[in-house]
């Protein structure tokens, strides 16, 4: 009897726990009113269906959740994800468009199978860019001591004009098929996005849980000077960890161009920061910093991909979904406040003094 | 002598930005003809009366140091729904503008209240608010929605003569703004409630301590902005003559970015609802800079604000780790705390001979 209670705390407390549980509602959830979500037919030659949707939509979300994880778990945040993926998408396909919309050329060259770049120079590109920008973010918060959710804020206003400058304000597409093969393209049925993504995730969780530097995150987390008193690099760690996110974006940048065969500087990753961050939320790591889950954020992916899925599913209009989106962040928020719990109790304790 | 310098010290950041737009605006007067008439300048405040009437009430809550990244969603939302309950339900125009107000206050109350009682940070909960709203717009109407109210169209083609100008004018809506900023500065700076923000803003603990009542005022100051927002909305939806929920997007952050460059701080406690004022006008200036010169894409503009607001920021966090680390020296020598306290008596006894 104490052991099973034992061991369901235990459950309880793990990080894993919520997330989980708020996935299998929402699988449940589809069970019963969403008729054909677990189908999943084999079409030119991978898998097709609801659940390899969220999968393929997901990893975009998965990857900056990776990134965002790290972010929040020193205390800080990181509000310019979204531009930076508009800036890495943009500067893929520039370089791949042989335009490089400057000139006007005639359409026949333009939807030539061709790029005017080879394709491991524009993901460096890109991915450099998108570096930069991370490594911009991340001197401003451990350098220049700015709060972390202003210093992103500017690249947040900024980015996106950045990302307009670099395609001349026009929604650049390519036609270029290997560089599809990024978004579209499918290994052993599975979308190859999940590849990247679910291999990015491996190399992070190596790289904190396998080296002392997830500690140091998250030592940082709770108590940055005490940190730096006790010989961590706070500024050097904080500095790594912003480069690092924006690193995820660039990735997610380029996925997310080459999953819709084109870069909007407008819409690129439009909302996408605020659905990152509400994902590491919904697994558990507190936005004050301090303890992590990467595997949770992970999971928090999921969650809020397969709540969109859902919803477009059902036939909610893709705008107003927003708002369900909303409120199911804020409960889940609730939940998880500490305050909650405490007002809770003192409400239980009210009523069972009066009766 | 030093006293002097202190209160300079004090509104360096508004002088900056004062400075900033008379620069600005210098070069435009030189550089462009259309900027030499009267109406260029009455027209920053036209084209930007619902930002300005947002920022006043953003900049309440970045005082009391928190931050509300929904009033964008919430200018969408009140143009929607006002769109909607005039055009399909035929409401009465004054009901509708008391409700969406109402509707606003309601909105924001209910954010402060979650983020003062469950202890959870302000932009997270506003960012879920941003979400809701939004989203709530196209559960009224995915499409924009046409205003034909005979009322919202002669407010929206009221204008009034500004005395002294032959040919300058000023919309409604820039009047309203123009109030809301006169009552917002009395606010801040004339009333009970003003201080106690900037008291909650400086150190909520020691707000607290002093007997004030944080919570209320903490909700009130969310529910505040949301009238704000919701009023900004309404001035919105005149100027445009309709209602769709993709307007206004990115306005937190522009209203966020004019209450930096007004040179509040984004701690909290210090700033001035004036410098709010010059904020929007930068912003609105730099985006006219760029229509004149017609050569730039109106993207510069965004660029431009960020590298603004990253300037002011860097300004800002130099002097708040300069006044730390006076602080801290202040707290270390007792001589230094008696060299302070003596100032202001020196300067009494001078003010006082003058």
């Amino acid at each position: 009897m104490t052991r099973s209670r034992f061991s369901w705390h235990q459950l309880r407390d793990s990080q894993l726990f919520w997330p989980l549980l708020a996935l299998a509602l929402i699988l449940l959830f589809n069970l019963f009113f969403t008729p054909g979500f677990y189908n999943v037919e084999i079409k030119d030659g991978h898998l097709s269906g609801f659940l390899i949707d969220i999968l393929n939509r997901g990893s975009i979300l998965m990857l900056l959740a990776t990134g965002m994880t790290m972010v929040i778990a020193t205390g800080g945040v990181d509000l310019s994800v979204g531009a930076v993926v508009a800036i890495s998408a943009a500067t893929a396909t520039v370089l791949i468009n042989p335009a490089l919309a400057t000139e006007l050329i005639s359409s026949e060259e333009l939807i030539k199978d061709v790029t005017s770049t080879p394709l491991w120079m524009c993901i460096t590109a890109a991915l450099l860019i998108a570096t930069l920008c991370g490594l911009w973010n991340g001197l401003l918060v451990s350098r220049g001591k700015i709060q972390p959710m202003v210093a992103t804020l500017v690249l947040m206003v900024a980015g996106r004009g950045i990302a307009q400058l670099i395609t001349h304000g026009q929604i650049i597409t390519v036609y270029y098929t290997p560089y599809f093969f990024i978004g579209n393209g499918y290994l052993l049925g599975l979308p190859f996005p999940l590849f990247i993504a679910i291999f990015v995730y491996l190399c992070t969780w190596l790289w904190a849980r396998r080296t002392a530097f997830g500690m140091f995150v998250e030592s940082i987390g709770i108590n940055a000077q005490s940190s730096f008193l006790s010989g961590i690099n706070e500024k050097n760690i904080k500095l790594a960890v912003y480069t690092f996110c924006g690193f995820c974006a660039g990735i997610a940048g380029l996925i997310y161009s080459s999953n819709v065969k084109s870069a909007d500087a407008n819409n690129a990753g439009l909302n996408l920061e605020l659905d990152a961050i509400l994902a590491v939320v919904m697994g558990g790591t507190l936005m004050s910093g301090g303890r992590f889950s990467l595997l949770a954020s992970v999971i928090g992916a999921l969650v809020i991909q397969s709540t969109t899925t859902t919803m477009y599913a059902i036939g909610v209009p893709a705008m107003a979904a927003s708002a369900i989106k909303g409120l199911v962040v804020l409960v889940v928020i609730l939940l998880y406040s500490e305050q909650t719990k405490l007002v809770l109790t003192r409400v239980v304790e009210r009523v069972g003094a009066r009766s | 002598m030093t006293n002097k310098l202190k209160i300079d010290r004090k509104f360096m950041p508004l002088l900056a930005t004062v400075g900033v737009f008379a620069l600005l605006y210098l070069y435009g007067f030189l550089q462009y003809k259309g900027m030499r008439q009267p109406q260029a300048f009455f027209n920053l405040f036209i084209n930007n009366a619902f930002l300005l009437i947002t920022s006043i009430g953003m900049t309440f809550v970045i005082l009391s140091e928190g931050i509300d990244l929904s009033v964008g969603a919430v200018i969408a939302l009140t143009s929607v729904a006002s769109a909607a309950l005039l055009e399909n339900y035929g409401m009465n125009p004054v009901l509708v503008i008391v409700l969406m107000l109402l509707m606003g206050t309601l909105f924001g109350g209910i954010m402060g209240a979650i983020i003062h009682f469950f202890k959870v940070q302000p932009f997270i909960v506003t960012l879920a608010g941003m979400f809701f709203a939004r989203g709530m717009c196209f559960f009224i109407s995915l499409d924009a929605i046409p205003i034909k109210d005979p009322l919202y169209r002669t407010m929206a083609l009221t204008r009034i003569q500004i005395p002294g100008f032959e040919r300058a004018f000023l919309s409604l809506s820039a009047v309203i703004a123009i109030v809301v900023l006169i009552v917002g500065m009395y606010v801040a700076h004339f009333t009970r409630y003003g201080r106690s923000i900037y008291a909650i803003g400086g150190n909520e603990q020691s707000a607290l301590l002093m007997g004030l009542p944080v919570g209320r005022i903490k909700v009130s100051v969310y529910a505040l902005n949301g009238f704000c927002s919701a009023l900004a909305g309404i001035v919105f939806s005149i100027s445009l003559l309709s209602g769709h929920g993709l307007y206004a997007v990115n306005v937190e952050l522009d209203a966020i970015a004019s209450v930096v460059i007004g040179g509040t701080l984004l701690t909290g406690g210090q700033g001035y609802v004036f410098g709010t004022l010059f904020g929007v006008l930068v912003t609105g200036l730099i985006q006219m800079l760029i229509q004149f010169n017609g050569e730039l894409s109106s993207w510069w503009t965004r660029i431009a604000v960020g590298a603004l607001t990253l300037i002011f920021i860097g300004v800002q966090s130099l002097f708040t780790s300069r006044r730390k680390k006076r602080q801290a020296l202040g707290r270390a020598s007792l001589i230094d705390v008696e060299a302070k306290t003596a100032v202001p008596m020196e300067d009494k006894l001078t003010t006082g001979s003058a």
